[in-house]
């Protein structure tokens, strides 16, 4: 298991975001998650410009074994999307809190970032998932 | 309960990731499932099958028994050691399993079954042998070790006995020998598979299956579990009983016509039933299907076809297509413009033959 960056946030169902600043943030999928999904084969990531509420799915990730939601840990609108994933979704696997994010979210009130898991509590919560 | 297998250990000791299959506590990858995929299509890679069911049938009327129990017909096994695949029915041609009988004698064949239908299989093999007076005895304590891939059968060949070498070598696509191992472990040797790949099917003694293991390991045949096993096996266009076929479907609706035998005066069960669907038009396909739009097809997904709706029984992303692929069962007819309904988005899918891919090669007319 690598070692989970310090200025992330997450969410319970293992999406993490970083603020940018000037109400940006960006979100991937855990190490974690990215693990437990196996070798991923095709990522389907929102529009630019769409709206997105916190809690709703917005992308989906799919490995060779199942296809998984994943959740907008924000509220806000999508500046960019990682396009390279489309041609190289293994990205995720080999790097999933640095090249393998998804998307960056843009006018975001960073307050909402405050109820997110640190990590520390996002460690604590997979650690009582595994045997 | 969770059942084991001999080799669960050793998975463990090779860093498997661990899943419950059918009740059995079995490795669905060591690491990556795409990497033990193009390793067994490209090298040779090994698979604990152990959990399958061996049954062996012994008695005078072995025979007559298993033209009343199959649906293709154990008269094509002339040849000591010759296989067959093949559905055994229910009255109404429900499919109660697949199955690979081995004949072994005029008084011995040998059946493997799946392991998620043992006890209703060993059940109804049991009801129906006792009018053949056909002794029934599950062989609990055989395991299975499957190498597969175009090096396999160099790699398995090499840890026999020198006497025993040459005719594996000589063994014939779809039969089996009995042969032993350099250190004297005997070996039923069967030239069979679930990968579209040239390699062997190894039934022994549990107790000897570890030490087995560990020779092939040294010999340099890396492990693949059963995720790898599902894409190489749909690529190879083979049928996953409770996927692609259950008792609600018949061979006909399954893509397993071919395994029909409908020679002449042969009464097994279930062929009335597949007699008179032939006769009133078999109402639904299995087809192969291929999608060049990014995505996968998975399990369950709706199929819009000519005839009408129908589904995906088994989907996957094929590894060495890098495109999705499925077998889907749709109304019967002209299947026209094909689309699937992917979260509410119908995307174009291709029909095409299967197998998608064998030994290694995707098959004519897959890739457009």
């Amino acid at each position: 298991m690598s070692e989970i960056p310090g200025d992330l946030k997450f969410l319970k169902s293992h999406e993490w975001a970083r603020a940018e600043g000037n109400g940006r943030v960006t979100v991937g999928i855990s190490d974690h998650a990215q693990s437990l999904l196996g070798d991923l084969v095709y990522v389907e990531l929102p529009e630019v410009g769409a709206s997105v509420e916190a809690g709703n799915a917005v992308a989906v990730v799919e490995s060779v074994k199942a296809a998984s939601d994943v959740y907008s840990p924000v509220s806000g609108r999508v500046a960019e999307v990682n396009t390279t994933l489309a041609d190289k979704p293994e990205t995720i696997n080999e790097d999933a809190y640095g090249e393998g994010w998804l998307f960056v979210i843009e006018g975001v009130d960073e307050d909402q970032l405050a109820e997110l898991l640190s990590p520390d509590d996002y460690a604590e919560l997979i650690e009582g998932e595994e045997d | 309960m969770t059942r084991k297998t001999v080799l669960n250990e050793s998975h463990r000791a090779l860093g498997a990731k661990m899943v419950d299959f059918g009740g059995w506590d079995m490795p669905i990858h060591y690491g990556s499932q795409i990497d033990e995929h193009h390793l067994v299509r490209q090298a040779a890679g090994m698979f604990d099958v152990s959990h399958m069911t061996v049954v062996d049938l012994h008695g005078a009327r072995v025979r007559p028994f298993l033209r009343r129990l199959l649906a293709n017909s154990v008269d094509k096994l002339k040849a000591t050691g010759k296989a067959l695949y093949s559905c055994m029915l229910d009255e109404q041609g429900g499919v109660i399993d697949d199955l690979i009988a081995y004949y072994l004698g005029e008084d011995y064949f040998r059946l493997v079954v799946n392991a998620a239908t043992r006890e209703k299989d060993l059940a109804w093999i049991s009801q129906q042998a006792e009018a053949f007076g056909v002794e029934v005895r599950e062989r609990a304590e055989l395991a299975i070790i499957a190498v597969q891939g175009p090096q396999a059968r160099d790699k398995v060949i090499g840890l026999l006995a020198e006497a025993d070498r040459e005719r594996a070598g000589a063994l014939a696509r779809f039969a089996a020998i009995e042969v032993a191992s350099a250190s004297g472990i005997p070996l039923f040797l069967a030239r069979t598979g679930y990968t579209g790949e040239d390699g062997f099917e190894v039934v022994l003694p549990e107790g000897q299956a570890v030490a087995f293991w560990n020779a092939l390991l040294e010999a340099g045949v890396r492990p693949a579990g059963l995720g790898a096993r599902d894409t190489l096996r749909l690529e190879a266009g083979m049928n996953l009983y409770g996927q692609d076929m259950d008792e609600s479907t018949t061979p006909w609706e399954s893509g397993l016509g071919w395994t029909v035998a409908l020679d002449e005066g042969r009464d097994f069960i279930g062929r009335a039933a597949l007699e008179a669907q032939k006769a009133a038009g078999v109402p639904r396909q299995l087809v192969g299907l291929v999608m060049d739009e990014r995505g996968v097809l998975r399990h369950g997904q709706k199929v819009l076809a000519a005839g009408g709706e129908g589904e995906i029984l088994s989907g996957t992303f094929s590894p060495t297509l890098g495109k999705a692929i499925a077998l889907a069962r749709i109304p019967a007819g002209e299947p026209g413009q094909v689309r699937v309904d992917i979260r509410g988005r119908e995307v174009p899918v291709r029909v095409v033959k299967f197998p998608f891919v064998r030994e290694g090669k995707a098959q004519p007319g897959v890739l457009a």
